[in-house]
């Protein structure tokens, strides 16, 4: 690591020839360097550009429209106008459910991987199906909600079947930083709880878990990010183009049963941009920065937690 | 009394908690095996019964409505998928690579960490914004550049895709470079390379493999985009003669046109034979990208 940053830093390569006494062939090769360098560079940058100039255009266009009430009211006038609380208040239904569904089951795939499974094929195919999950397309995901959990467990186009659904399509995410974060505890730490007599079990819960918790927390957020703004696998599992939901009240933080289909903050932005006419542009805009400010935000709170992680590791 | 109760009980509980990870672990086994079936299931009858395979694979007929003949020729929409992705591998593939070399070899430490994040953040935009950015914003910027009449084509759609599947090419490229030993670079710098030299004649023919596979993760990403294309690439189902021209993918068309499909019907079923398709496709990529990857640290850890 250290000597990468030293030949990052040119100290090395900048020493031997410089403008005053290069020969030809090194004069070039200077030139040649300075090019590839430039070029790099500016591929990167091409990158970085335009992606804050498609985010400041975004807000721009939206800041008219966002304020509280934005926020805190229903889509009005056949969704032209108004705000997005019933498909943010879906937003949150659903990445809090495919969270509660999700995360027990992908920490403890990523115990098993990393306390449990031996060095052997089995291992081998385990590592294999959870990148494969990874892959599967997400409109592919929505064919596998329809037809195992709307259809054959009979639950329906509903919360719950769109919430599934997120929920094993996201589930790569929490297995694979839950096993990256119990692989950073050190072997040493086990040793020593075993030779106090603790049962691999009671070692994982006392001192892999605590030890690791930072971690698998990242891994969680991430798994949210990732839930609010899927839109492909929710499309025919349970969102549904507008309803009306209570908008003051202890009612409007609950509107919303597990067997009822819900708006979702995603599948909306889709709806008022491609599907109905004459909304106007604030609106969607608006939906759109909503949408990235909350994924961006998880996932800068996501990296806030590594940081803090590292500047807080005692091994 | 009360510490016996609860060894007792630890000697109960650990094996169900034990079994109850070992479960968990194999899920994910079980799940990519869920899938398969359950998109297959819902398929198979068409697929075993009426569906000309023969049409299904070489017209470019795609009639699902037709209440004379039904035509289900899926060419024009795997020509689709394919000019899109073809066109979106040949912007970020060189830019992602591009970049991974730069932020590996040539950028300091701090700006490093910076641009980490950056693409980070770039990744986690999701793909129905990126739709409606080639839809809004992408889409006037097309018009206005080439004169086209409509914004939303294969170019649109190509950018937006290159854009969407550059983080994931950069990272993977990424670690591909960091794995090469530094006794590597400190060896061809000990000899006078420059670092263009360095990358040039010996990180990229040493990380050959991992490079590859991050291009493999890149364009697989691609191929199973759905959200995006169905925005950004228009709406018409036809082959496509020109960079200019709308153009309808495979997974755009199952977003379409599940919703309105009935259920059980041949148009249904045909809709899960493409999804299986789709399914395939991506695991052909994914384990052959895996393979290629583990390759590489087989061959080192020797």
């Amino acid at each position: 690591m250290s000597s990468a940053s030293a030949v990052s830093a040119g100290t090395v390569s900048a020493v031997p020839a410089t403008r005053f006494t290069a020969g030809k062939v090194e004069k070039r090769k200077l030139l040649v360097e300075r090019v590839a360098a430039g070029v790099l560079g500016i591929t990167t940058s091409a990158l970085v550009v335009p992606l804050v100039g498609i985010l400041t255009v975004l807000v721009v266009k939206a800041w008219p429209a966002l304020s509280w009430a934005f926020l805190t009211q229903n889509p009005q006038n056949y969704m032209t106008s108004g705000g997005i609380w019933a498909p943010l208040v879906g937003t949150f239904y659903l990445v809090f459910i495919s969270l509660a569904v999700a995360a027990p089951i992908g920490v403890l795939a990523g115990v098993y991987m990393n306390e449990y499974a031996g060095d052997n094929w089995g291992t081998r195919i385990v590592n294999m199906a959870v990148v494969n999950l990874a892959g599967v397309p997400s409109i592919v995901h929505a064919l596998f909600g329809v037809g195992a959990f709307v259809l054959f467990a009979g639950m329906g186009r509903s919360v719950l079947a769109a919430a599934c659904t997120l929920a094993i399509m996201t589930l790569p995410v929490i297995i694979t930083s839950t096993r990256e974060a119990l692989s950073a505890v050190p072997k040493s730490f086990r040793e020593a709880c075993w030779n106090m007599g603790a049962s691999r079990w009671q070692t994982i819960r006392t001192i892999v878990l605590p030890n690791a918790i930072s971690g698998i927390l990242t891994g969680v957020i991430l798994q949210v990010s990732r839930a609010a703004g899927e839109t492909a696998p929710i499309l025919f599992t349970g969102a549904v183009y507008y309803v009306a939901v209570p908008e003051q009240g202890i009612a409007s933080y609950l509107p919303y049963g597990l067997w009822d289909r819900c708006m979702a903050l995603s599948y909306h932005l889709f709806t008022i941009s491609t599907q109905v006419t004459g909304v106007t542009e604030g609106v969607q805009y608006g939906t759109a920065v909503v949408l990235i400010g909350l994924v961006i935000s998880v996932n800068v709170l996501s990296i806030g937690f590594r940081v803090y992680l590292r500047a807080r590791k005692r091994w | 009394m009360v510490q016996r109760f609860s060894t007792r009980l630890g000697l109960l509980g650990e094996p169900l908690i034990e079994w109850t990870i070992r479960l968990c672990g194999w899920s994910a086994i079980f799940f990519v095996f869920a899938i398969f079936f359950f998109v297959f299931r819902e398929g198979a009858p068409l697929l075993f019964g009426t569906l000309d395979l023969t049409e299904f694979f070489t017209s470019v007929n795609w009639r699902p409505d037709s209440r004379i003949r039904p035509q289900y020729g899926v060419l024009a929409l795997i020509i689709g998928t394919m000019s899109v992705t073809l066109l979106a591998a040949v912007l970020s593939v060189p830019a992602g690579l591009g970049a991974a070399v730069f932020v590996s070899e040539f950028c300091p430490r701090r700006v490093r960490e910076g641009l980490k994040i950056v693409i980070e953040l770039l990744a986690a935009i999701p793909s129905v914004v990126w739709g409606f950015i080639g839809y809004m914003v992408l889409n006037p910027l097309v018009i206005w550049a080439t004169g086209a009449p409509i914004g939303i084509n294969i170019l649109n759609g190509g950018v937006i895709l290159a854009l969407m599947s550059v983080p994931i090419i950069m990272s993977v490229g990424e670690d591909a470079l960091r794995a090469v030993p530094d006794t590597y670079r400190e060896a061809a710098l000990a000899l006078g390379a420059s670092r263009w030299q360095l990358v040039y004649k010996v990180l990229l023919p040493a990380a050959k493999n991992g490079l590859l596979a991050a291009a493999l993760l890149g364009i697989g990403r691609s191929v199973g985009e759905t959200m995006a294309v169905l925005m950004a690439t228009g709406h018409a189902v036809q082959l496509p003669s020109s960079l200019l021209d709308p153009v309808r993918t495979l997974t755009a068309t199952i977003a379409a046109e599940l919703g309105e499909a009935v259920e059980g019907g041949d148009h249904y079923q045909v809709l899960f034979v493409i999804g299986t398709l789709l399914m395939v496709m991506s695991l052909v990529v994914n384990v052959t990208a895996d393979l290629i990857v583990k390759g590489i640290r087989g061959k080192q850890n020797v």
